[in-house]
């Protein structure tokens, strides 16, 4: 075996063994920290070791293995006898054994808990990359440009909380899952957003290794709940936004808008698949939530070959079916872009000026302004608009954009 | 498991007759389903003193240890297996005495 190929062995294994250790050591030892550990040092093993042993035959039972070995080490460490863990598994985790031959929701387990809503939000997003995409700490800290110390604190503080008041280790029962499986999808959306336009001064516009994790997780959730309309929304909303990704974002580090983009770069295979998945939801005729609306939305989108050719009639009755569901202004906002160009931007620009009240602080609001003002030939005003977008825009490449529409003004 | 519910009183009133007799229904349930362990309304912070007995001698002061708007007026202890069930038991109780609530395992 060559090193190259025990280290590709590795990285494989981290993608699709991380998890499925970590729940599978929490289950055993009912204790969030163990089984992290011991995943973290099963891991290292094998870092020393496949590079001169080969890989071993099954990567993921050899690595379970020696988790649970190191779990036991550290238990024995601690001195800690086992009959007290036992006891202590028995209380933190009540379920009957599983049958052989029942689905593995060990990894289900561990997205729940990591989400529960007793957490905060920014606490269950370090959480789940941490426990269910195996991201190390200082990659964690450093995607949301928190010191590193300051994210391992947050996330230990996690770990007492989640033994210390018995968040449980469990799917939600039927009657909650709903709720919480939308508290899930928040996180990995969190994620992803963070991923799609990174803030911070100095950060790259496009953080792709937060939105890969966003998406290998979502895959993860679809693949453990196929009948899940949103999970599936989510998905294909992510895909359909990934696909574009290229054309976003020009060699210059500028921010390029959806009727610039240069749509040959748009990765087909991506759109392929986020379009199977609508064309899925839309064939099971339940009503979508909103999730699958903002990836129909993005379909019809990605569905024109230029700007002109875009069904915004379809765009428009989406949003409203949107605002049916969520009567947020952003919502509302991203309406009124869609109307500009179904009933041109005076209209659009009155249904701006009615959230002044809600968005002023918000960078959006004020870059739509300013474009429309622009359209609307009145330059002094959209100046000023663009003024203040650049002044709350946190993304480098959206500053570049907005500086440079602004200074195109006549 | 138990888990210490508190009650937080964010103005000077107390429970009102229907928050009253809402409270006895809930306790009802807590008990009918094995959840009640004990529970409690408190007097006025201003009827608190607070007592050190770490030196010499001990000193009493008048008043509560913390002077804030929002303050405990009452609790429940509850017996829940996990913090899903107290969380849920909570907002239940957080709507019988209409106010809001805050759940702490004990250790």
């Amino acid at each position: 075996m060559s090193v190259a190929g025990a280290k590709e062995a590795i990285t494989q294994a981290h993608h699709e063994e991380w998890a499925r250790v970590v729940a599978s050591l929490t289950r055993r030892f009912g204790d969030l920290d163990i089984a992290e550990e011991a995943a973290a040092e099963a891991f290292a093993t094998a870092v020393d070791r496949w590079p001169a042993d080969g890989v071993p035959p099954s990567p993921g039972a050899w690595l379970t293995t020696t988790a649970n070995r190191k779990a036991i080490d550290r238990i024995r460490r601690e001195n800690k006898r086992n009959d007290k863990q036992m006891e202590a598994r028995r209380l933190y985790d009540d379920d009957p054994p599983e049958p052989a031959g029942a689905i593995d929701d060990g990894r289900l387990r561990l997205i729940f808990t990591c989400c529960h809503p007793a957490l905060a939000m920014q606490t269950r997003v370090a959480l789940t990359l941490r426990m269910v995409a195996g991201l190390t700490v200082p990659e964690i800290a450093r995607a949301f440009l928190v010191q590193e110390t300051a994210m391992e604190q947050r996330i230990t503080r996690a770990k007492a909380k989640i033994k210390a008041a018995r968040i449980p280790y469990r799917v939600p029962s039927a009657e909650d899952l709903p709720e919480r499986v939308s508290g899930v999808l928040a996180v990995l959306f969190l994620v992803f957003n963070e991923g799609y336009l990174a803030t911070g001064p100095g950060s790259d516009p496009i953080r792709h290794d937060l939105t890969a994790e966003a998406i290998r997780l979502t895959r993860l959730i679809r693949a453990l709940m196929p009948e899940d309309g949103e999970v599936a929304g989510l998905l294909a909303l992510m895909l359909l936004t990934e696909a574009r990704r290229d054309a976003r974002v020009s060699a210059s580090g500028e921010l390029v808008a959806l009727d610039e983009q240069d749509r040959g770069a748009w990765d087909a295979a991506l759109i392929a698949e986020g379009h199977r998945l609508v064309r899925e939801r839309l064939a099971a005729g339940v009503a979508p939530g909103r999730y699958q609306i903002l990836a129909a939305i993005s379909a019809v989108h990605t569905s024109a070959r230029d700007v002109r050719a875009t069904d915004w009639s379809q765009v428009v009755a989406l949003y409203d079916q949107l605002a049916r569901l969520d009567p947020s202004p952003i919502i509302a906002l991203n309406r009124a872009i869609a109307v500009a160009e179904l009933d041109g931007p005076e209209v659009a620009l009155a249904a701006v000026d009615r959230l002044e009240h809600t968005l002023a602080g918000y960078h959006a609001y004020h870059a739509t302004r300013a474009d429309l003002l622009r359209r609307l030939g009145r330059s002094q005003n959209s100046r000023a608009a663009y003024d203040k977008a650049i002044e709350l825009a946190g993304n480098t490449a959206e500053t570049a954009y907005l500086t440079r529409r602004r200074d195109q003004l006549g | 498991m138990q888990y210490l519910v508190s009650v937080i009183n964010d103005t000077a009133a107390l429970a009102t007759p229907d928050e009253q007799a809402a409270i006895d229904v809930f306790n009802g349930r807590l008990k009918a389903e094995g959840y009640w362990v004990f529970a409690g309304g408190l007097a006025a912070p201003s009827s608190a003193t607070v007592i050190d007995n770490r030196g010499e001698e001990a000193l009493f002061t008048d008043g509560p240890f913390l002077e804030s708007k929002e303050y405990l007026i009452g609790f429940w202890i509850m017996e829940a297996p996990d913090l899903d069930v107290a969380l849920k038991l909570a907002a239940d109780g957080s709507k019988a005495c209409n106010r809001k609530i805050e759940v702490r395992p004990f250790l």
